[in-house]
């Protein structure tokens, strides 16, 4: 073995949505390896969990054995096996976490479960060094601005319907774009500049956006151009959530903004949030773009600090859990 | 002109005008939407605000007087309440002395909402207790006029939230004081509709269990 004995591994399984992730994490924080296996559901078409579930039960071994091979270690140098138990497509939910039992059997190794979401955001304050931030969580999942207060994330504005990732998917499945859309989006709304006038509706901290797709789709079949459409899409949607962050930010007054989850990658939204938290006199972070989206090394880091903090499950209780709201986990090393 | 407070959306000065200290309220242009989209929700909001805050006083509510408004500048001259925070007040006081601030509370969102006046951001830091114990509403920014149902449970809906997030060790007994003081103003019948909607409207959130 390469590690010192003092150094704890965890094995983590993301399987909640779209990708099959397998990380090893040290507890010094080192990410040994990550892989990812990605299911893309047709053109013109959404998630199918059942096919979903099925990609990832086939591809899960070799994903596995690829991540083992790069980082040089083997199965018994691991010390806990982590996996998302929650939220997400329940049939996708169940493929990672057998997977996680039969290893945590096998290896005799503890079994620990990881909400989802609170993956993104200790992975996230981990790579960037955020300590205390405002949490702004934007993802398919998603869309949720918190922050943590004794032992719990408490969310200070949602949606309160659809959430970003959502709208920008729906919308892009809509106009033909391919799944997942908001790089799409992204890209065509450089190219528009033309600002189309869309419901923009913020309540105190939450925010609102089924209004906002059902409008743009009925402007895109009316003909309105699809680039100037995306470019005004952004601008709403963004400037939304970023008004719903600043309200949250002057209530709380945070020094530190954390941006996190798939649709981080945004150049966009992630630039509006930069100029809202600097004029706030406040740190802004946002994740590294490769760590945006669903991966192993999230829910094997977060493993560490559940692992260290004695968090664990056996596997008889290893329930997945579908619907399970971020307010609702116990963060025992969050006090 | 002191700055005493950059908010969210505005920044509040100290400021003397016609021999009186007053709240200039400007809301800034925020260099992060385009400025189409930035002209539009501020002014928008500036004229808004003025006439709710304005409604408000005409049923009782304790509010600030307004002297000016200035929709070219999105900016309002207002009267300077001196008064704590419910948010600060919340955190050092003992729920005892608090239980009778939150049935007025709620008794005075019920006569906005009979009023058909909807505030839209009813956070602690939005209520202002003057020594008098007079509490007075604040930022009527996001604030509409609206009789419906969903505006009125919408409204008490973020209320609950702020409460869960920034004083979660007393959400639950604040929240049902406010929904005692609201119940007295609007009727049992009415506190019952809005109660379910509340319900349902936290349900239409993300990953709740009982959808």
């Amino acid at each position: 073995m390469r590690y010192k004995k003092t150094v704890n591994v965890c094995l983590g399984i993301e399987s909640t949505a779209h990708t099959f992730g397998v990380a090893l994490v040290s507890n010094d924080g080192r990410i040994l390896c990550d892989y990812k296996s990605v299911y893309n559901p047709p053109l013109g078409k959404g998630i199918h969990p059942r096919e979903a579930a099925q990609h990832h039960s086939e591809h899960s071994a070799n994903t596995l054995k690829r991540c083992l091979e790069s980082s040089g270690l083997s199965l018994n140098s691991i010390n806990c096996i982590a996996f998302s138990s929650g939220p997400g497509l329940g049939p996708v939910l169940r493929t990672g976490a057998s997977i996680a039992r039969a290893l945590a059997i096998w290896l005799n190794k503890p079994l620990i479960p990881i909400h989802h979401a609170i993956g993104h955001i200790e992975l996230a304050c981990k790579l960037t060094g955020a300590k205390n931030p405002l949490i702004v969580l934007v993802s398919g999942g998603h869309t949720m601005i918190g922050a943590y207060a004794a032992r719990k994330c408490r969310v200070f504005g949602e949606t309160e319907d659809i959430t970003l990732g959502n709208l920008l998917d729906v919308f892009g499945r809509e106009a033909g774009l391919p799944f997942p859309s908001g790089p799409y989006i992204e890209k065509l709304a450089k190219e528009g500049n033309d600002f189309i006038d869309l419901p923009y509706v913020v309540k105190g901290n939450d925010v609102s956006y089924s209004g906002l797709l059902t409008s743009t789709l009925a402007k895109f079949k009316e003909g309105f151009d699809l680039k100037h459409l995306c470019f005004s899409l952004q601008e709403v949607s963004f400037s939304m959530l970023t008004e719903a962050t600043e309200r949250a930010l002057a209530h709380i007054e945070r020094d530190e903004v954390l941006l996190t989850g798939g649709v981080a990658a945004n150049a966009r939204l992630s630039n509006m949030l930069r100029t809202m938290t600097e004029d706030h006199n406040a740190k802004f972070f946002v994740v590294p773009r490769e760590y945006c989206g669903d991966c192993g090394a999230q829910i094997a880091w977060t493993g560490i600090l559940a692992y260290e903090s004695g968090v664990m499950t056996d596997v008889n209780n290893s329930f997945v859990i579908p619907r399970w709201r971020i307010d609702d986990v116990e963060i025992p090393w969050r006090h | 002109m002191v700055l005493i407070k950059k908010g969210a959306e505005a920044e509040l000065f100290l400021e003397t005008w016609c021999e009186k200290k007053v709240i200039l309220k400007r809301r800034t242009p925020k260099s992060y939407r385009i400025p189409d989209l930035d002209l539009k929700l501020r002014s928008y909001r500036t004229i808004h605000e003025a006439m709710l805050i304005h409604q408000a006083k005409l049923v009782g509510i304790p509010t600030p007087l307004i002297y000016l408004v200035d929709t070219i500048n999105s900016t309002i001259i207002m009267e300077y309440i001196i008064g704590k925070q419910l948010r600060e007040l919340a955190n050092e006081s003992s729920e005892l002395t608090l239980k009778p601030i939150f049935l007025r509370i709620g008794r005075s969102i019920g006569k906005l909402h009979s009023s058909g006046i909807i505030h839209g951001d009813l956070t602690t830091s939005n209520l202002i207790i003057d020594p008098q114990k007079r509490i007075f509403f604040i930022d009527f920014g996001l604030g509409k006029k609206s009789l419906e149902l969903e505006e009125r449970s919408v409204d008490l809906f973020l209320l609950k939230r702020t409460l869960n997030s920034t004083h979660y060790l007393s959400a639950d007994p604040f929240f049902s004081w406010v929904l005692e003081g609201y119940e007295k103003n609007v009727g049992n019948k009415n506190r019952m509709a809005v109660e379910r909607r509340i319900k349902a409207i936290a349900d239409r959130g993300r990953y709740t269990t009982s959808n």
